[in-house]
């Protein structure tokens, strides 16, 4: 069934039929986003709020002579100015990332990048505290930077960090997978070997709400309220507690409703600490609110990657290995957000969705005087790049033996039987059915009449292109044996308190930036426990107010907190299944549970409902022995392992001659992220994630002049996909339970991110044929479609 | 300088300053905070807002330019306690998710519909062109303001059940 077909049949059913759990549900969120009222973190108005600004340096590498800011100290509005060297006297110029890396707040010795911070003016009004920017007067002396990947580590590339003790060169760091020789090995004896060289260019998440945070400090009670647009406030919290020397309990962050994240409001940004500072110099609520060029020029990128990419096969197609070798950028600083262990994210499931023989990934990851970041943009910790490389390799290989892209896949998919299935790099792929979600996808886009359709045109001298991908992910970090980020494992706690009226509040350690927790999670629970969704209160985004947990990015708040808040209803049915006992006046064993009532075997007429247990759990009687009062759960939960979520994407395109312009017609998408909590909320994240893939593969990137300058500092000259730009959606679904998750959920806000882009990008090359290409790189802009079709497609700069 | 201007229906009179732009003035000075403010370069739309009933990107529109006019934001689509239809269908179509561009896009939808209340696809999508949503993908935004067009120009009352999430005890 098509998720439009399902709407149909839900809609039929009865509009006004919600469900007791699972199922198509409208948001409980959006009654106040549609009257303006969400609180976003630049609604937020405190009390003698000030308003704080940053300055920012204007050239990639520099070593900073002077700065001098009498002039703004003067402007009668500034009540503080506050340099590097001021934060040096405090200990706070410098912060860790979250690699484990240190980056500057306020830059002390030498700026690194276009864009990075150098001082900060707290002042009355947002307007005033620009105007004093103007004031500050920075004297450089310019250094040559380094901004091509390829030449950082030359001998005579100037060194960028040398903040660290004895570095001599711009290498970051080495990480290597799979078994090398073993490889090798495959590859001399294969009858094929394909080589690509494939880059995915440095992108941007680009959230509709930039990055922003309004700091209070108080300093009778030493306590630090911080609002601020963070997918992960626990995490940050204990990096503030950390940084700062104060308890945990002395700081709370809220994280009010987030304007979208993508991975971009993940790391702990210099501008947050800025805010904290500033609150706690003028002793007033402090609002930083950063503007878009900033929230481009500064905050975390994604991909970034060169990659040589081959492939080995037989003759007849089975494919036997592939093996990359990758140059990452990773800017100024290293602040890739990624668990400890994994410095690449997860790139080693660059191996796909095949049954290979050997593989094996080889990655050196440079400093250049770029942005730092590394991973955001729905990525699932770098398993966009995987993806992308392998889906690319395996259709390079196709163009190579002239076989059909569809046919070589099912040839070489993973077997239903084998899972759970182990890759040459290590993974442990849970479940999956890949040749059915590609049959699925074959019959929605109707691809054989497609096929028909291209050859007719073909003989037209028209460009239509047909792209195929298919991709595993692997999400949900993770289990905390090898898995954590600066020493905090990456599971998630869950509490649930059901009232004496039988309405419920859940607190949740996740927090939502768009993806309707408030819903999703209120249903896991009512699956559970039976009371109606709309009943129970879905908590999230305040320290003070939820459990500690990692929070929502890499698209882990189902597969790790979903699973925490349904063990936690189960839990809390187990109790009210023993009250029950006492209140039916039978044993346990004699209750079977009607979701929403436990009644005795073999007797409809004797039930209670999990109201009138919460109420006895509160009120007065007796209570079975060793029961406490109450209906209330508590648990941290520890996947035992990542979730691997799926799907088979097809992509249509028309390549105008004449133009070079790329016109994406349709484009079919079939997930299977297991069971499948509320349909309409996967399907709005399947469409959100596929434009992305439209934006990364035809439009996007983030782009540097030689001198270092950042070309694409705003949205004229980042172009986000409009609703122009994208054709109308075409979905479908199988479900492959996760045979480890509580309920079988995967994740799935990443998936269409992942594997739209290779879908594109393997139509417009299927597009290009006739001009004999077989790989052309991301962004696929009208001028670099026309090079392809002169026969010199160029790698992006 | 002193600036009056209608916003929502009410007259509105503040001493600003004359650069301040117009999103600054009704979130900042009015407390309006359902027009938001994205990207300064006309570019993303979630600042949109009326002035005298057509569309304007507020950030680029200076407060003293919206003096003497009126102005209308996403506070206003919702009359005497029900919802425009557009609201409406919003929250029916899942044309929302973070809700950042959703205040733009529903004061755009609602002037569409104004001028035409049965446009098709590519009406809509052209309408809403300017504008950028990072979300949804647009697919749910085109069927919410189709919902809209299908429901006249009042909304029924949304369902009771459905409460905005507020504090929890």
């Amino acid at each position: 069934m098509t998720i439009a077909e399902e709407r149909k049949k839900v809609d039929h059913v009865d509009n006004d039929q919600k469900p007791l759990g699972h199922g198509r549900m409208l948001r409980k969120e959006d009654p106040r986003f549609v009257r303006g009222l969400g609180r976003y973190c630049d609604d937020v108005q405190l009390t003698g709020m000030l308003h704080l600004a940053i300055l920012r340096s204007p050239v990639a590498h520099a070593r900073i002579v002077s700065i001098d800011t009498s002039a703004a100290e003067a402007h009668p509005k500034v009540k503080a100015v506050v340099t590097g060297a001021a934060l040096a006297e405090l200990g706070l110029a410098w912060m860790p990332t979250l690699s484990n890396d240190v980056q500057a707040v306020l830059a002390t010795d030498k700026v690194r990048f276009q864009g990075q911070e150098v001082a900060f003016v707290v002042a009355e009004d947002r307007y005033a505290a620009r105007d004093a920017l103007e004031l500050i007067d920075v004297e450089y002396d310019v250094l040559p930077p380094v901004i091509d990947v390829r030449k950082a580590l030359a001998a005579d590339a100037p060194v960028i960090r040398d903040d660290l003790e004895g570095k001599i060169d711009n290498h970051c760091f080495d990480w290597e997978a799979g078994d090398e020789a073993a490889t090798a090995a495959v590859f001399e004896r294969a009858d094929v070997v394909v080589t690509e060289d494939i880059v995915y260019p440095r992108v941007h998440p680009a959230p509709m709400e930039t990055c922003g945070a309004v700091a209070d400090f108080d300093r009778v009670e030493g306590r630090l309220t911080l609002y601020s647009t963070s997918q992960a406030p626990h995490a940050h919290r204990t990096l503030y507690a950390i940084v700062a020397g104060l308890p945990e309990h002395k700081i709370r962050v809220i994280s009010p409703d987030i304007g979208g994240g993508f991975g971009n409001k993940v790391p702990i940004y210099p501008g947050y600490v800025c805010a904290i500072v500033g609150s706690i110099v003028t002793n007033k609520p402090v609002k930083w609110m950063e503007d878009r060029t900033e929230n481009l020029i500064s905050t975390g990128f994604a991909r970034d990657y060169v990659m040589r990419g081959e492939i080995a096969a037989t003759r007849d197609g089975k494919i036997l290995a592939v093996r990359t070798n990758v140059l990452a950028d990773h800017g100024a600083f290293n602040g890739t957000a990624a668990p400890v262990k994994y410095p690449a994210g997860f790139f080693g499931v660059f191996t796909g969705s095949y049954d290979l023989e050997a593989a094996h990934a080889k990655m050196t990851a440079v400093y250049t005087n770029k942005a730092p970041g590394g991973v955001a943009y729905a990525c699932s910790f770098r398993i966009t790049e995987a993806v992308y490389l392998v889906e690319r390799l395996v259709d390079c290989l196709a163009y190579d033996l002239d076989m059909d892209p569809v046919e070589l896949r099912m040839k070489n998919f993973i077997r239903p039987e084998q899972f759970p299935y182990t890759t040459k790099t290590g993974w442990v792929y849970d479940s999956g059915e890949y040749a059915t979600a590609m049959n699925k996808a074959l019959e929605l886009a109707g691809y054989e009449e497609l096929r028909r359709e291209q050859a007719e045109r073909r003989a037209r001298g028209e460009l239509m292109g047909i792209g195929v991908a298919f991709f595993t992910e692997a999400v949900g970090a993770g289990p905390r044996k090898d898995m954590d980020i600066l020493g905090l494992g990456m599971a998630d706690g869950c509490e649930l308190r059901v009232h004496p009226t039988g309405k419920a509040v859940v607190r949740l350690s996740v927090q939502s930036q768009g993806q309707g927790h408030e819903t999703t999670f209120a249903q896991i629970v009512a699956e559970e426990i039976g009371i109606p969704p709309e009943d129970i209160d879905v908590v999230h985004g305040d320290t003070d107010n939820t459990p500690f947990g990692l929070g929502t990015y890499g698209s882990r708040s189902t597969p790790v907190s979903g699973a925490a808040a349904a063990l936690v209803a189960r839990k809390v049915r187990d109790k009210a299944r023993i009250i029950a006992s006492g209140m039916l006046e039978v044993s346990v064993a004699d209750l079977e549970w009607q979701k929403g009532a436990f009644q005795v075997k073999g007797d409809p007429g004797r039930s209670v409902t999990i109201q009138q247990i919460a109420m006895r759990a509160h009120g007065a009687g007796d209570l079975p022995d060793g029961i406490e009062g109450g209906l209330e759960a508590q648990i941290c939960y520890n996947p035992s392992n990542l979730t691997y979520p799926f799907g088979a994407y097809i992509c249509v395109v028309d390549v105008d001659p004449g133009t070079a312009q790329v016109k994406v017609r349709r484009f079919i998408a079939v997930d299977d992220c297991g069971t499948r909590i509320n349909p309409m909320i996967i399907e709005g994240q399947i469409h959100g994630g596929l434009t992305d893939g439209v934006g990364m593969a035809l439009m996007e990137m983030i782009s540097f002049d030689e001198d270092g300058n950042c070309l694409s500092g705003s949205l004229m000259d980042y172009l986000i996909p409009t609703a122009l730009e994208v054709p109308d959606w075409e979905t479908g679904f199988t479900v492959t339970p996760s045979p480890h998750h509580p309920i079988g959920a995967k994740g799935v806000g990443e998936s269409a991110t992942v594997g739209s882009p290779p879908a594109i990008v393997n139509a417009v090359v299927d597009a290009l044929k006739p001009f004999g290409i077989r790989h052309a790189d991301m962004p696929l802009t009208p001028s670099r479609v026309w090079d392809a079709m002169q026969g010199h497609p160029l790698p992006p700069i | 300088m002193q600036v009056s201007m209608t916003v929502n229906g009410e007259p509105v009179t503040r001493d600003i300053e004359a650069r301040m732009l117009l999103v600054h003035f009704l979130r900042d000075e009015l407390g309006l905070t359902g027009t938001h403010w994205g990207c300064d370069t006309s570019n993303c739309g979630t600042c949109v807002a009326w002035l005298d009933n057509e569309p304007v990107k507020t950030c680029t529109v200076l407060a003293a330019m919206a003096g003497g006019h009126e102005v209308r934001t996403v506070e206003g689509l919702e009359q005497d306690g029900r919802l425009d239809p557009v609201q409406e269908g919003f929250m029916q179509c899942h044309g929302l998710q973070c809700g950042f561009c959703t205040p733009g896009m529903m004061m755009t939808a609602r002037a569409l519909l104004d001028r035409d209340p049965d446009p098709s696809e590519e009406t809509i999508r052209e309408a809403l062109s300017g504008q950028i949503c990072r979300c949804t993908g647009y697919s749910n935004i085109v069927r919410s303001v189709q919902w809209a067009a299908a429901h006249g120009t009042t909304a029924e009352p949304e369902e009771p059940t459905i409460e905005p999430a507020g504090s929890a005890s």
